[in-house]
């Protein structure tokens, strides 16, 4: 174990973790002049936003549920990535996940139970773009896109239709209280350690076991991974499986762990998003577990000060998603640090 | 049903069909050359909003949908510059372009007009449409099909068009004849985006009257299948895309009535684009080096 330590910090890189934290200044930056633009204050948006995040600890709960959802999410875009695969199809497994939970927690009113199966219905969903790519070749992009809205309106079917709440009919049935997440205080509930566990255990999987080594190679070089004995249809069919189980278990937290509705709201409103948003904390967090655990946080961070920011400095809360999007985009800038490192030396030199 | 619901859902499926057809045409364009994106979402969303502003600035509907092409030019060149000239990934340029639609057309509909999620246009904004007693039918329907044959004549049927899809298909080949790769790519995306940028000015100061923060409404994910559906050619695009139109049309229709739940009326088309994919009926080949930077050696 003493070796685990230094491989650890073998498998981060220092160059995308300042990218990611070049682009998160960007962010900042043009999101201030936005602020300008239509005359607020910038200072004061930033600093509500958070006081509101980190001031208290009612704000640090809110950062943690947050982060929850995103975090798994972002788990199925990163192991995706470095299979060698797009799977924007987080999306839609969240969903199944989260509608796993809703039906069966009412069949057997278990926590544990509600969990697997949510995560074997993320998974489930997940496996045509997975059969698609491997034996007919289709591109996951296309693929994981279209399942996303057969998934979407399948779901939001079953949410009026057949799980719909007798007595509130725009919402589902809720999930029994025996089977709800246990809660550690201000409304946050287990799932953020287990989310946490999840993105652990990807890292495991991903660098310590041979799993994982023939995923990333066949990610890398499939030819050279072919050559080299390894399977990779079988790593894009795992890689797939196991990006919808993780999604899959975000979507039945979702909906087991927070309260007060324990139900997946109306229009699907409170299930819809969290597999776009996953993308881009996978890609700030350099699509590496561990990055994004901290990449997950920070955009938790920045939707629990809305609150505050909205109340105090009457900014609308709209303004992180403008953000998040200027975020990802400096972050698809390639070899962003060294076009930095460029501009700084010749701001010196000057 | 009877004979004045079919024209009603024929005429709203021609409206539905303008910002996916338009959509559809550029990004197969754009793919053609080699340029993928998926960031057509953000665009129509953007292109509504700042297509509404123009329009209400201009009081003239012409000038939002210039505003629309505008907006879409400019997506279009951080796109491309991305892609094409610092050879970066293709997809994640889109996600950002679309969380950050996600995130100005909110912001902005709240900024600017002071009105949370919606904003209706004023009448000297909106476009003149033909009003017949089964709907309403704007010239801009006309301008689609125009866009679209012409697109797919230029694309097939031209030199221009024979070096854009060589760009695409085999740049080394097309290096090697003395054409530009990095220039035709680059215009390549910015017509793709342009396009788009016009069909979402079209949903806010033509077709709807109004400006949404979710008035997109997926049709940017639409118009990819579309494309793919259509096999990347710009004159098929135009029957799927009307197809789409009247998949969307028709489910609105049947939802109140609840004979098939409109879900399942909504979900066809991506079930047909998916059976097409995979190659089942027809085939779906993307051009060979789409998505792909090309470096020269």
């Amino acid at each position: 174990m003493k070796k685990s330590g230094s491989e650890l910090l073998e498998t981060i890189n220092f160059k995308p973790f300042v990218e990611s934290l070049i682009a998160i200044l960007v962010g900042f930056i043009i999101g201030a002049i936005v602020l300008i633009a239509f005359g607020y204050n910038p200072f004061d948006a930033y600093y509500w936003l958070f006081v509101g995040a980190l001031g208290s600890t009612r704000g640090i709960a809110s950062t943690l549920k947050y982060a929850t959802p995103i975090m798994l999410t972002a788990l199925t875009f990163a192991i995706g990535t470095r299979t060698g695969i797009f799977n924007i199809g987080a999306e839609s497994s969240f969903y199944f996940g989260a509608i796993a939970a809703v039906i069966f927690t009412n069949l057997w009113a278990n926590m544990w139970f509600g969990l697997l199966m949510g995560m074997l219905l993320g998974a489930l969903w997940a496996l045509p773009a997975a059969a698609l790519k491997v034996y007919r070749g289709v591109h996951e992009v296309i693929s994981t896109i279209m399942l996303n809205w057969i998934g979407w309106f399948f779901v939001l079917w079953l949410i009026v239709g057949p799980y719909a709440n007798p007595n509130d009919p725009n919402k589902t049935i809720r999930i029994p209280e025996a089977a709800r997440l246990p809660e550690i205080g201000y409304g946050l509930s287990i799932a953020i350690i287990i989310a946490v566990i999840a993105a652990l255990l990807t890292y495991f999987l991903l660098w310590h076991t041979t799993m994982g080594f023939g995923m990333r190679a066949s990610g890398i070089n499939q030819k050279a991974a072919r050559y080299a004995g390894m399977n990779p249809r079988m790593a894009v069919m795992w890689s797939f499986l196991i990006g919808g189980l993780l999604s899959g278990l975000g979507g039945a937290m979702k909906i087991m762990g927070e309260g007060p509705g324990y139900a997946i709201s109306q229009g699907g409103a409170n299930i819809y998003g969290f597999g776009f948003d996953g993308i881009g904390v996978a890609l700030v967090g350099r699509n590496h577990p561990l990055g994004i655990i901290l990449s997950a946080l920070f955009f938790g961070m920045l939707r629990a000060g809305t609150a505050l920011m909205q109340a105090e400095a009457q900014v609308p809360l709209e303004i992180i998603k403008v953000i998040q999007g200027i975020i990802v985009i400096t972050v698809a800038i390639p070899s962003l640090y060294d076009l930095v490192k460029k501009a700084i030396h010749r701001g010196a030199a000057q | 049903m009877n004979a004045g619901d079919v024209i009603t859902i024929l005429i709203t499926s021609f409206m539905a069909m303008v910002p996916i057809v338009l959509t559809s045409v550029g990004a197969a364009w754009s793919e053609r050359a080699g340029v993928v994106s998926i960031g057509y979402e953000g665009v129509l969303l953007m292109s509504a909003f700042f297509g509404a502003i123009f329009a209400e600035l201009a009081g003239s509907a012409v000038v939002g949908l210039v505003g629309g092409i505008i907006v879409g030019v400019l997506l279009g060149m951080l796109h491309g510059a991305l892609t094409v000239y610092l050879k970066g990934d293709h997809v994640i340029p889109g996600i950002g372009i679309n969380l950050l639609a996600m995130g100005v057309v909110p912001f902005g509909i709240l900024a600017y007009w002071g009105t949370a999620g919606q904003h209706q246009l004023p009448h000297d904004a909106q476009m003149w449409h033909l009003k017949t007693p089964y709907g309403e039918l704007s010239p801009m329907v006309v301008v689609t099909i125009i866009i679209a044959v012409v697109t797919w004549w230029v694309l097939f049927k031209t030199p221009l068009g024979l070096r854009v899809r060589s760009v695409g298909e085999n740049p080394e080949a097309a290096d090697a004849l003395g054409i530009n790769v990095e220039k035709y790519r680059f215009w390549s995306a910015v017509y793709g985006h342009a396009l788009a940028g016009l069909g979402g000015a079209y949903m806010s100061v033509d077709w709807l009257g109004l400006v949404h923060k979710t008035m997109s409404g997926g049709r940017g994910f639409i118009a990819l299948a579309n494309m793919v559906f259509s096999g990347w050619n710009p004159l098929v695009s135009l029957i799927g895309g009307w197809l789409f139109g009247f998949f969307e049309a028709l489910a609105s229709w049947l939802a109140p009535k609840h004979i098939i739940p409109g879900q399942f009326i909504l979900m066809l088309p991506y079930i047909m684009t998916l059976i097409i994919v995979a190659g089942i009926i027809g085939k779906a080949r993307p051009p060979k080096w789409s998505g792909k930077p090309y470096k020269r050696e």
